[in-house]
């Protein structure tokens, strides 16, 4: 009860939050109606491809909360967030390639057909577990935890800070990449894992499991929201935001300015590993190619455009970018490279804030009722250290 | 005595041209003979033929060795054939006194010059006998080769005249290495000892597995090799060339280590310049090159004609061409962002996409096909055991070269002063009367163009496609970041460590494992040195 009293209380305080999660429940809601009530002859139909590639974007943007939470709160600008999201992605497929089990083309009862194929004779021991989806649930948190932690606990006790760090989180889930790109490694190498049956003994390819996977991920969203929103609104979310804006400052004051990153760091690896989870049984494969920088460097686009430390403002974000996408590779997709490397010159150039801070500008403009929006950017926050010339 | 006389008989024949004229008729009666002469006939032929001092001597034996010497039976006449390829409809046939070529016959219309194993031999010991006494160091070093791969009695004979004659070390070397590999199959154990002895000394491969052959050990346990002071003279021998091969493929491993890491500075030493004096994290400096290398795909289709040049023109033009890149992405783009270098990393982000959608437009998403020049290929055999290729001895030259000019310009021009006292003092520049915009917009074009010139580099070692800049962006920053922001020298030497350490972990580790070592450790060095190799020190590194 108290519970939902303190919930009541923070969504009363923070009206652009209570009307995303009533969006975003409406809209799951009005999803699984357009799917699975109206008849798949009436115009209003959605099909389970839209279906599936809304629960995609979904998940987008659950990553997108994650890296709004470590960069647009806590100002530390993580290259390496589909890193984690790829590493919760692989807990799942081996869970799912396990639930095979002798159905695959080599018929092999244990070993999947990867393995059968690369002549392995047994399961190698960091795969025994994964049959049981717990273990699986576990793994998609404990392995994106485990890596943030030993990282950011060597990085951040040394204080390798704003560039330097992005640039290591992006060596970092180069060097996964590459790893996971090895046939050796025991994670199927290129092709990564595919041709998924069933979760929790239901078919993947059924539409009524495609239907709980949205919901599951709109739930998600919405929880890792809710839980984003407790820290920030926290006294530990007023330090972090301290340590985005004057780092040194808040050390002298006497904070473990490591220990408030290296928990939040976690966290978001840990969210970004579930979003991960989720996204792999509904587009149905994940290989190395998710590791890639460039995964990494785009969600950060989808937190900018959005507007970096609202994060429903993120999660819209990865939403828009993610819709333009899917429209832009369809219709013209020589377009697309054009237009997403000119939303990230003009963003950065013209919206620092991002759409949530041309709102908030707009309204302001009008007069209207601004609070909320300044008090969670505000347009001093210059993110990271500078090691420009201009401030030397 | 009859050799003699019958060389000096060439001298004077060449001497003059009335008597040339004999000699092409006694030469052409000789091959004339061949006709309808029995083997023992055609042995003696064959030393006349290479006692006539004609200059087509060799090529007759030669091709008649390759079985295609060839009659005509239609006008007696004899023909070499220059390919007998079963694919040809018809052979070219040339004139075998003059060597011109002589038309054309089908298979029918030919018959051939026999010979058996005995003709064979000789023929070959004759054809050996002349290029061993060539000019050319070269064709005498094939000659010496070829007959070690299967040496009989008369071409050991042969060898054994040539060693006393030879001028060159290379050939001579060779000779010795022949007639030593024989003289292991010596009865006496004393003329093995001295065999082994001149072993000792050489790098090959297969000398050393003959030498490790006498100390096996047949099926009955006996050893193969009798002797006991043999077998232990072949032990230390071989333990001699194992430690010096050893040594020899140490050099090789760290020279290779060494144009890997050339590659590193060269690919880094632009973005030392943006990023490292500039603080700006210029996500487009790999499309920047890759501009670069685009560059020399269009030079050398403009001039098809002069490959060789090309690459050198290509140089100053990728130079200008990234640099202006570089000025424009200044001028409208990073200006507004200085001390925001995360802003920076966003917007030159979006610029790299562009840039590589803009080539994909042009010039198609495939790679293009750019040609190295023949001056770049080919290798320079330093030993037996040591090879070097050229493109790689240039690549680390031509690192050197850009790393001297840019440290010129750095340290001794007007422009690199102003590019230092703007980096440290921006304001107290400004007062003094730098034009610090327009210092901003030249560093940044000078760092890129340096980034178009690496592109050139890397277009003679990779495929040339819209996706060069994305393999190489992260080793780029890597490197600065390791060697230390703002500080060329450790750019040069973090490059040239990360490519040493990277081709020395290779063998046991594999490329892919070798380079997420390298990454890894690179990734635990940054947390005990935040600042690289060789940090800053003093206020400016404070005031980051």
């Amino acid at each position: 009860m108290r519970v939902a009293q303190r919930l009541r209380t923070s969504l009363r305080e923070d009206p652009g939050g209570a009307a995303f999660l009533a969006l975003l429940a409406g809209a799951a809601l009005v999803v699984v109606v357009l799917n699975r009530v109206v008849s798949g002859s009436s115009p209003l139909h959605l099909s389970t491809y839209a279906l599936t590639l809304i629960g995609k974007y979904l998940c987008y943007a659950t990553l997108a909360l994650a890296v709004d939470l470590i960069w647009g709160y806590c100002g530390i600008l993580s290259l390496g967030h589909a890193a984690f999201f790829a590493l919760g992605g692989y807990a799942m497929g081996m869970y799912l390639m396990r639930q095979i089990g002798p159905r695959g083309v080599y018929g092999h009862p244990v070993l999947p057909d990867f393995m059968v194929f690369l002549n392995w004779q047994k399961l190698p021991w960091f795969w025994l577990g994964f049959n049981h989806f717990w273990f699986a649930l576990v793994m998609m948190a404990l392995v994106p935890a485990a890596v943030a932690f030993v990282f950011g606990w060597l990085a951040f006790r040394a204080r390798v800070t704003g560039v330097y760090l992005s640039i290591m989180t992006q060596a970092l889930s180069y060097a996964l990449m590459l790893a996971f790109f090895r046939n050796d490694m025991g994670f199927g190498g290129n092709n990564g894992f595919t041709d998924f049956k069933d979760i929790l003994g239901f078919d993947l390819h059924e539409d009524s499991t495609r239907v709980v996977l949205l919901v599951a991920t709109a739930a998600a969203l919405a929880a890792t929201y809710l839980a984003c929103r407790a820290i920030v609104g926290s006294r530990a979310g007023r330090v972090i935001r301290a340590i985005r804006d004057a780092e040194s400052r808040t050390r002298f004051l006497g904070y473990r300015v490591d220990s408030y990153k290296l928990w939040v760091f976690v966290f978001s690896a840990v969210v970004a590993g579930v979003a991960g989870a989720l996204y792999v049984p509904q587009v149905g494969i994940i290989n190395p190619s998710e590791f890639a920088p460039i995964n990494s460097i785009e969600v950060v686009i989808w937190v900018a455009v959005g507007g970096r430390g609202t994060l429903f403002g993120a999660a819209a974000g990865a939403v828009l970018v993610n819709y333009a996408k899917t429209f832009f590779t369809g219709a013209l997709p020589e377009v697309w490279l054009y237009a997403l490397g000119a939303l990230f010159v003009l963003v950065t150039l013209f919206l620092p804030r991002g759409l949530m801070g041309l709102i908030s500008r707009l309204r302001h403009a009008r007069g209207g009722d601004d609070a909320v929006f300044l008090t969670i950017s505000t347009p001093q926050s210059r993110v990271g250290v500078s090691v420009g010339s201009k401030a030397r | 005595m009859r050799r003699l006389l019958s060389l000096l008989l060439a001298a004077v024949i060449v001497a003059s041209p009335a008597l040339g004229q004999s000699q092409d008729d006694g030469f052409l009666a000789a091959i004339g003979e061949l006709r309808e002469a029995s083997f023992q006939d055609k042995e003696r032929i064959v030393e006349r033929l290479s006692e006539s001092g004609h200059a087509s001597a060799r090529p007759v034996l030669a091709a008649w060795l390759d079985d295609r010497l060839y009659v005509r039976p239609r006008d007696q006449k004899i023909f070499i054939v220059k390919s007998t390829d079963d694919s040809l409809a018809s052979f070219d046939l040339v004139d075998p006194v003059s060597l011109k070529d002589a038309g054309s016959g089908t298979r029918d219309d030919l018959t051939k010059i026999g010979t058996n194993n005995h003709l064979r031999r000789q023929l070959k010991i004759a054809v050996a006998r002349f290029d061993l006494s060539s000019s050319d160091t070269n064709v005498r070093l094939a000659a010496v080769q070829q007959m070690l791969r299967a040496l009989d009695e008369p071409s050991i004979a042969l060898l054994r005249k040539r060693i006393g004659l030879e001028t060159d070390a290379a050939v001579k070397a060779e000779i010795e290495t022949g007639l030593a590999l024989v003289a292991l199959d010596d009865s006496d154990p004393k003329v093995r000892l001295d065999g082994i002895a001149v072993l000792a000394h050489r790098l090959r491969p297969d000398v050393r597995n003959r030498l490790a052959s006498l100390l096996e050990k047949s099926a009955d346990g006996s050893f193969t090799e009798g002797d006991a002071g043999v077998r232990k003279a072949a032990a230390a021998a071989v333990r001699t060339i194992d430690r010096r091969r050893a040594l020899y493929s140490g050099v090789e491993t760290l020279f290779f280590g060494l144009s890997l890491g050339s590659v590193l500075v060269l690919i880094a030493i632009g973005l030392a310049i943006t990023f490292g004096v500039m603080g700006v994290i210029n996500m487009a400096h790999g499309e920047l090159m890759m501009l670069g290398a685009y560059t020399v795909y269009v030079v050398q289709l403009a001039m098809p004609n002069h490959i060789g040049a090309s690459v050198l023109v290509a140089i100053p033009t990728a130079f200008l061409v990234a640099g202006v890149a570089g000025v424009v992405l200044e001028r409208t783009i990073i200006r507004f962002l200085y001390g925001r270098p995360l802003e920076t990393l966003l917007a030159t982000f979006g610029v790299s996409l562009v840039l590589q959608q803009l080539v994909r437009s042009i010039f198609s998403a495939n790679n293009r096909a750019v040609e190295t020049p023949a001056w770049m290929s080919g290798t320079l055999q330093l030993n037996e055991a040591l090879a070097i290729t050229f493109n790689r001895l240039y690549i680390v030259i031509f690192t050197m070269i850009v790393f001297a000019v840019v440290l010129i310009v750095l340290k001794h021009t007007r422009l690199g002063l102003d590019i230092r006292a703007v980096s440290q003092n921006r304001a107290m520049a400004r007062a003094m009367g730098v034009r610090s915009e327009w210092v901003d917009a030249m560093t940044f074009g000078l760092g890129s163009g340096i980034a178009g010139v690496a592109g050139v580099a890397l277009s003679q070692l990779t495929n040339v496609g819209p996706n060069l800049g994305q393999s190489y962006i992260i080793d780029s920053f890597m490197v600065v970041v390791f060697g230390g922001v703002g500080n060329l020298w450790g750019t040069l030497i973090g490059g040239m460590s990360m490519g040493i350490v990277n081709k020395l972990l290779e063998p046991y580790a594999g490329a892919v494992l070798g380079k997420i070592f390298v990454l890894v450790a690179l990734i635990l060095f940054i947390q005990r040195r935040p600042r690289g190799l060789f940090p800053q020190v003093g206020r400016a590194a404070e005031a980051q």
